[in-house]
C-alpha cells in the first residue's frame, strides 16, 4: 500500500471522527447538521480518494468518483430538508446564536415567507450589526 | 498499522453517533426524532467509509458497490424522514 493512499485514508478517518465528535458535543440541532454535512462528506471523500490511489484501477476509480459526486450533490439537499423540518417543528436555537434571519419573516401556519420585513422584526435585523449588551459574546 | 488506526477512529465515531442516537432527553418527540435522523445519517456516511476501508484492507474492490447502494438509500431515507416529520403538524 502506497504512502499517499495511507495518508488519504488516515485524513479521511480523522475527519469522520471529528464529525462524530461534533454530533456528540454540539449543543444545537443545526450545528449538528453542519458537522454532519461538511466534515463527514469531506472525510468519506478522502477515504474514497485513498481507495482510488490504493487500487489504481479504472472500475474502482469510476465507482469512487460516482460516490463522491453523489455525496456532494445529495448531502446539502438532505441537510437543507432536515433543517427546514427542524425550523418548522420549532427546534430551539442555541442561546448564543448571533442571528436568525427567518425570525419574524416566516409564517408557521402557512409556511410562507413574508413579503417585506415585518415591523416587529426590525429590531432583530439591527441586532446583526450591533449586538445587545446582554449578549454572551459581547463582553 | 495505518489501517488499524483508521478502523479504530471509525469505530469510535460509530460509538459517538450511536450514543447520540440512543440518548433520550425528555423533549418533544419530533425534535428527538430529528436528532436521531441526523445521527443515523452520519452513521450511514460512516458505513460508506467503513466499507471502503474494508475494501482496501481485504483488497476486494467489489465491496464499493455496496457503498454505492448505501449512499443512495441513505439519501432517500433522510429525505423521507424529513418530509414526514415536516408534514406531521397538519
Amino acid at each position: 500500500m502506497s504512502l499517499l493512499s495511507q495518508v488519504f485514508l488516515l485524513i479521511g478517518a480523522f475527519f469522520m471522527f471529528v464529525a462524530a465528535v461534533g454530533i456528540y458535543r454540539m449543543p444545537d440541532l443545526y450545528m449538528r447538521l453542519h458537522t454532519n454535512t461538511k466534515s463527514a462528506t469531506f472525510g468519506v471523500s478522502f477515504i474514497l480518494l485513498g481507495a482510488i490511489v490504493h487500487f489504481w484501477d479504472l472500475a474502482v476509480t469510476t465507482r469512487a468518483i460516482a460516490i463522491i459526486l453523489f455525496l456532494f450533490v445529495t448531502a446539502p439537499i438532505a441537510a437543507h430538508m432536515i433543517g427546514r423540518a427542524a425550523y418548522i417543528v420549532g427546534a430551539p436555537l442555541w442561546p448564543g446564536t448571533l442571528s436568525d434571519a427567518l425570525k419574524g419573516m416566516y409564517d408557521p401556519t402557512t409556511h410562507k415567507l413574508a413579503e417585506t420585513l415585518l415591523p416587529e422584526a426590525a429590531p432583530n435585523a439591527s441586532d446583526l450589526t450591533a449586538p445587545s449588551a446582554d449578549h454572551p459574546f459581547s463582553h | 498499522m495505518v489501517l488499524t488506526l483508521a478502523f479504530l477512529l471509525l469505530a469510535a465515531a460509530f460509538g459517538l453517533a450511536f450514543i447520540r442516537m440512543v440518548r433520550d432527553p425528555k423533549r418533544d418527540h419530533r425534535l428527538l426524532t430529528l436528532d436521531r435522523v441526523v445521527a443515523l445519517d452520519l452513521m450511514s456516511t460512516l458505513s460508506i467509509g467503513l466499507i471502503t476501508l474494508l475494501a482496501v484492507a481485504f483488497n476486494r474492490p467489489l465491496m464499493l458497490d455496496a457503498a454505492i447502494v448505501i449512499a443512495l438509500l441513505a439519501f432517500l431515507s433522510t429525505v423521507a424522514f424529513a418530509r414526514y416529520l415536516e408534514k406531521g403538524k397538519q
